[in-house]
């Protein structure tokens, strides 16, 4: 990826938006990859070989959509969007270079050391205390790059997509920081600095949050930004977010004690939780009701568009899964669905529909731009990408609601003598068709990503041909 | 202090935070800056049309 002549104009640095851009859809497929190969280790235990098991690679898996995946995806995007609505080149080059190395080396070590085995034993914050000083120091040069990018800026107005990648950031150090607090034992262990109750109100502040401010924010700053550029008009109303982005912020702060229903959590922090949760789907539909509405007189653009098909469809899934969620806090309905697959439906509503589907759309908006070519290489093979990513997500959720449900009733059935009528393994055993869905949504939405990377290949493939005849042309003139 | 005064409290405090938020946002004096920054994603592109103009001409374009 050395394209220095490539068409930077002078003002901006895109070499590391191409660097995270790539780098997304890689990591993109290996992480699917894994999750499809524990998806099938959950139909086919005699999948599980040597330290490749479930328990070593589903938090590997994790960690690599969310971090290596989402998180080049976010680099990627608010790097280019901070650029191009600030006007202003990225500030402190080596700081820069130095977020996508630190990233990358990140990423690679939390592959080696959760294959190893090496674990903090937190969701979402497994990687032990030397790789979480790593992520500390990457994240806040990243911090320090973003704002004095924004300090750089012409114009006088900060833009509202970079108000939600700002908070995405600087929530995320608080975060990682507080959550990941340790008292070390040796190089590759450690321990949580706080215990029992209270570390797991800390740890699911952090996970909800985690959610709330790099899987939601973040992506919201890329959609004010990539669906108004994608549909060629301004968002439907600013006012509406400034108003949902001030709302969100500050009510996703106290939603994660709906994590712990039902725990030695205090029942007044899980109802505050529960209330909280149910009040984040105003703001939740707030963004997801200003990005539909931008399309409001071009729909009929979604006909010849898959990129924009992309984008409102990750839409669609965010108002879904951010209406599914607060029901899921109620603790009734918690009481059914907790433990269960619908959880890792939800989950996956979000993951493919909302997050994947954005920075899919986002990154078919940008390589062009980035490597100085009209068009993506081939649009139909957008198309095939939308229908298998479509197809995919729908089969994962439907697989995971049917189990999930059917799990929730099994276990909570009893019978006339007030005992348990079912087994736990029954629950199990039907668990299986659910499972081979599952699978095969997942399998469906890889395939789509080894289009895309193959897609991507060819247009810089095609961008350095262009280049090429321009150069002869200019010669032979 | 009695715990349910601090909470009454902190339920007054987010409503004025949030009617302030919605103020300043609904505030005439403030439409002309929305709109100028709601533009900032096309301030970078001459190839890029200006849509605010061409919103309504490509509705009637549609009709």
């Amino acid at each position: 990826m050395n394209n220095t002549s490539s068409p930077d104009q002078l003002t901006y640095n895109y070499k590391v938006v191409r660097q995270f851009a790539f780098m997304t859809v890689v990591w993109g497929i290996i992480g699917m990859s894994v999750g499809v190969i524990i998806a099938s280790q959950l139909l086919f235990p005699e999948l599980n070989y040597g330290p490749f098991h479930f328990g070593r690679l589903r938090p590997l898996h994790t960690n690599a959509v969310i971090f290596a995946f989402g998180g080049s995806a976010l680099f990627a995007t608010s790097y280019y969007v901070v650029q191009r609505t600030c006007q202003a080149r990225l500030a402190f080059e080596g700081l820069v270079k130095f977020t996508f190395w630190g990233w990358q080396v990140m990423i690679v070590l939390a592959i080696i050391t959760l294959l190893m085995g090496m674990t903090s034993a937190k969701e979402y914050a497994e990687l032990e205390w030397p790789i979480d000083i790593l992520i500390t120091l990457v994240w806040g040069s990243y911090l320090v790059v973003f704002i004095g990018t924004i300090m750089r800026r012409k114009s006088a107005h900060i833009y509202v997509g970079n108000w939600f990648y700002l908070a995405f950031i600087i929530t995320i150090a608080v975060l990682h920081v507080v959550n990941s607090a340790f008292t070390p034992v040796t190089l590759f262990k450690s321990y949580s600095a706080y215990s029992g109750t209270r570390d797991a109100m800390i740890q699911w502040w952090y996970g909800h949050n985690a959610v709330g401010f790099f899987l939601t924010a973040g992506f919201l700053g890329m959609m004010y930004y990539f669906v108004p550029k994608q549909a060629n008009r301004p968002v439907y109303s600013y006012r509406l977010s400034i108003v949902h982005f001030w709302a969100l912020i500050s009510v996703y702060m106290w939603a994660g004690g709906h994590h712990l229903h039902y725990s030695t959590l205090p029942d007044w922090a899980q109802t505050a939780g529960m209330v909280m949760s149910l009040i984040l789907l105003a703001p939740s539909w707030g963004g997801m009701i200003n990005g539909m509405m931008t399309l409001s007189g071009a729909w009929h653009k979604l006909r010849t568009d898959p990129i924009l098909r992309f984008l409102v469809l990750s839409l669609s899934f965010y108002g879904m899964s951010t209406f599914e969620g607060p029901m899921m806090a109620i603790k009734t309905v918690n009481a059914l669905s907790h433990n269960t697959d619908w959880t890792i439906g939800h989950v996956h509503a979000g993951a493919l529909g909302w997050v994947a589907m954005i920075s899919i759309g986002s990154l078919y908006h940008m390589i062009p731009v980035l490597w100085g070519t009209k068009a993506m290489y081939s649009t139909k093979l957008i198309n095939v990408h939308f229908w298998l990513a479509t197809t995919g997500t729908v089969l994962y959720i439907v697989a995971m609601w049917i189990n999930g449900l059917m799990q929730g009733f099994f276990w909570r059935a009893f019978d006339e003598y007030g005992t348990l009528k079912y087994e736990f393994v029954e629950s199990v055993e039907n668990s299986g068709f659910g499972y081979a869905m599952r699978a095969i949504g997942g399998f469906v939405f890889l395939t789509g990503m080894l289009i895309m990377l193959y897609n991507v290949c060819m247009t810089i493939k095609q961008s350095k041909e262009e280049k090429q005849t321009e150069s002869l042309e200019s010669k032979t003139a | 202090m009695d715990i349910n005064t601090l909470r009454g409290i902190a339920t007054i405090l987010a409503i004025a935070g949030f009617s302030a938020v919605c103020y300043w946002a609904f505030s005439k004096k403030n439409t002309k800056a929305f709109k100028d920054a709601s533009m900032l994603p096309f301030a970078d592109d001459e190839n890029d049309q200006p849509p605010n103009d061409s919103k309504t001409e490509e509705l009637k374009n549609n009709e």
